[in-house]
């Protein structure tokens, strides 16, 4: 349920779920996206111009042409949300190559985490997670939990270029970068899988929230020979 | 008969196709894009008696020098910039924005640079003949989504234009004066809690510098630091044009069209929609500063904006 609406400047409505990330708020997050999204879709409501379901938020983008503040919060207020809506979400699994020149991260990882390559091999691949947001550049998924025994901040400075298709992890959670982009997560692989299709104009990103996602090891000729 | 197009002889620092952008993305990381300057984007296109949502050239600094072929043509520069037209006989006119010129075949505009601002926009009668993507003909970069590939323009691209009508749109002008200001109005941020009172005091009263970290993504500010008495992380959330976050070296960042969706920074402020076209017009090496606002108040001053853009569209003849 949103505990408090208030407003992101003046064309934008901030709802808050709470602060902790967890499967069930993010759950109510992702069923009150689905349902906006079907009423803007069904035009029954105008000026909305964008949802951004996060971790714990949601943003409602609305034309200041076509509406305001207070017209959108009371439609969100307003709302029923029917937690029996099926959000069509998938299971999906991604191949990764963890050879070391793509695991780009592992020396730190070892260092920080205190425990062998194998083992953070073991736990990376031994989980299913979640996808609670996709976002920062086209298609990227944030997913989690990882394991405790995995989990390591930032690199203390980010790089300038992260390769196309890096397997992630900070905190609690794992990432794929989609395009080349800065980035500061630590990289412990490669997919040669496509994760975001700007040629699919339906459903571009592979990975939606909701989605449960887990990934299996592949071999560097699997990689090099990878075809979709 | 052949189509007549654009011929990209030097292509421009950032030379881009824009429109109003691309909506309903947000949430797999698909920035709005679009003009930065959305009403001189929209004065551009009445200059040449165009719909307002058609998509028009965007360029940054140095412009783009563009060789007309096959055909003749009704454009319009709008901004603060400085430009020529190079004619088929090698004669050369000063250009003068908001004002619509006619461009014969191998007629030439070399647009020199910008002013006092980074982007202007060049509009041709009939719009440019372009396929959208996801509702929007904007080109965003970052994701290579739109014309060209979803690049910028580079040397020897061609950029072909409609079907034309060269009378409708003869000796369109607005008096319009391009003026710019170093007050940024904003509304308090989700995060304006998490700084303390003496930041609060500097971001409300010193000067903050414009550096060169500027690009179609964001606006990187130098000022005074900005003390985080509460966290200089949050969990990843949703950002949108004109959020200004604070990292942790304390030095704010103004969110423009082609954002990053998420951000873990917290925010301080939100630009008010009426002064975002201000905002990312504003050059390296700027001095600027903020200004609070209510909701209430940005909502009227967004209207009288509107109200302004009308009456300059109302005014072109």
């Amino acid at each position: 349920m949103v505990k408090n609406i208030s407003n992101l400047g003046d064309a934008a409505v901030y709802c808050d779920f709470g602060s902790e990330v967890n499967e069930a708020i993010n759950s109510s997050v992702i069923d009150y996206f689905h349902h906006i999204s079907k009423l803007i879709k069904d035009k029954k409501i105008e000026g909305i111009t964008n949802l951004t379901p996060s971790y714990n938020k949601l943003i409602v983008s609305f034309d200041l042409t076509v509406t305001n503040y207070k017209k959108i919060k009371n439609f969100i207020e307003g709302l029923t949300i029917n937690r029996d809506i099926k959000n069509n979400n998938q299971k999906i699994k991604i191949p990764v190559c963890c050879d070391d020149e793509y695991g780009l991260d592992f020396l730190r990882l070892i260092e920080k985490l205190n425990i062998d390559k194998d083992k953070i091999l073991e736990l990376y691949f031994g989980k299913e997670y979640f996808c609670y947001m996709t976002g920062f550049i086209a298609g990227m998924p944030f997913l989690g939990d990882l394991n405790e025994n995995i989990r390591c901040d930032r690199l203390e400075t980010p790089r300038l270029k992260m390769p196309k298709g890096s397997v992630g992890i900070t905190e609690q959670f794992a990432n794929i970068y989609t395009f080349e982009s800065p980035g500061g997560w630590n990289i412990i692989g490669n997919t040669p899988k496509k994760i975001f299709d700007d040629k699919n104009l339906v459903q571009p990103a592979l990975v939606n929230p909701g989605d449960k996602v887990s990934f299996y090891q592949i071999t560097k000729e699997e990689y090099l020979n990878w075809n979709e | 008969m052949n189509k007549t197009y654009f011929e990209i002889v030097r292509a421009g620092v950032n030379t881009t196709i824009q429109d109003k952008g691309r909506n309903h993305l947000y949430h797999i990381g698909i920035a709005v894009s679009g003009a930065i300057d959305q009403r001189n984007y929209t004065l551009s296109n009445r200059l040449v008696e165009n719909q307002l949502d058609e998509p028009v050239l965007e360029f940054a600094y140095q412009g783009p020098l563009l060789k007309l072929k096959n055909g003749k043509i009704n454009f319009a520069i709008s901004g603060d910039i400085f430009f020529k037209i190079i004619r088929k006989n090698l004669e050369v006119e000063d250009g003068e924005c908001y004002k619509s010129y006619i461009l014969d075949e191998e007629d030439q505009i070399d647009i020199i640079s910008t002013k006092n601002s980074t982007y202007g926009y060049l509009a041709v009668n009939g719009g440019f003949d372009l396929e959208k993507t996801w509702g929007s003909y904007s080109i965003n970069t970052k994701a290579n989504i739109g014309p060209n590939n979803g690049k910028k323009y580079s040397i020897n691209d061609k950029i072909f234009i409609k079907k034309i009508d060269t009378k409708s749109a003869m000796n369109k002008k607005i008096n319009y004066d391009y003026s710019t200001d170093n007050i940024i109005r904003i509304i308090k941020g989700t995060n304006f809690d998490y700084f303390s009172k003496d930041a609060i005091d500097k971001f409300f009263n010193e000067d903050f510098l414009i550096t060169n970290l500027v690009d179609r993504m964001g606006i990187r500010l130098k000022g005074p630091k900005l003390e985080n008495i509460e966290n200089t992380n949050i969990k990843s959330e949703g950002l949108v044009r004109g959020v200004i976050q604070v990292p942790a070296d304390g030095n704010p960042i103004i969110m423009l069209s082609d954002h990053g969706t998420v951000g873990g920074y917290p925010k301080i402020g939100v630009v008010i929609t009426a002064d975002l076209d201000l905002v990312g017009q504003l050059t390296p090496g700027t001095k600027i500063n903020f200004k609070e606002v209510s909701l209430e108040e940005a909502q009227n001053i967004f209207k009288a904006y509107t109200e302004d853009t009308n009456k300059y569209l109302n005014e072109c003849n």
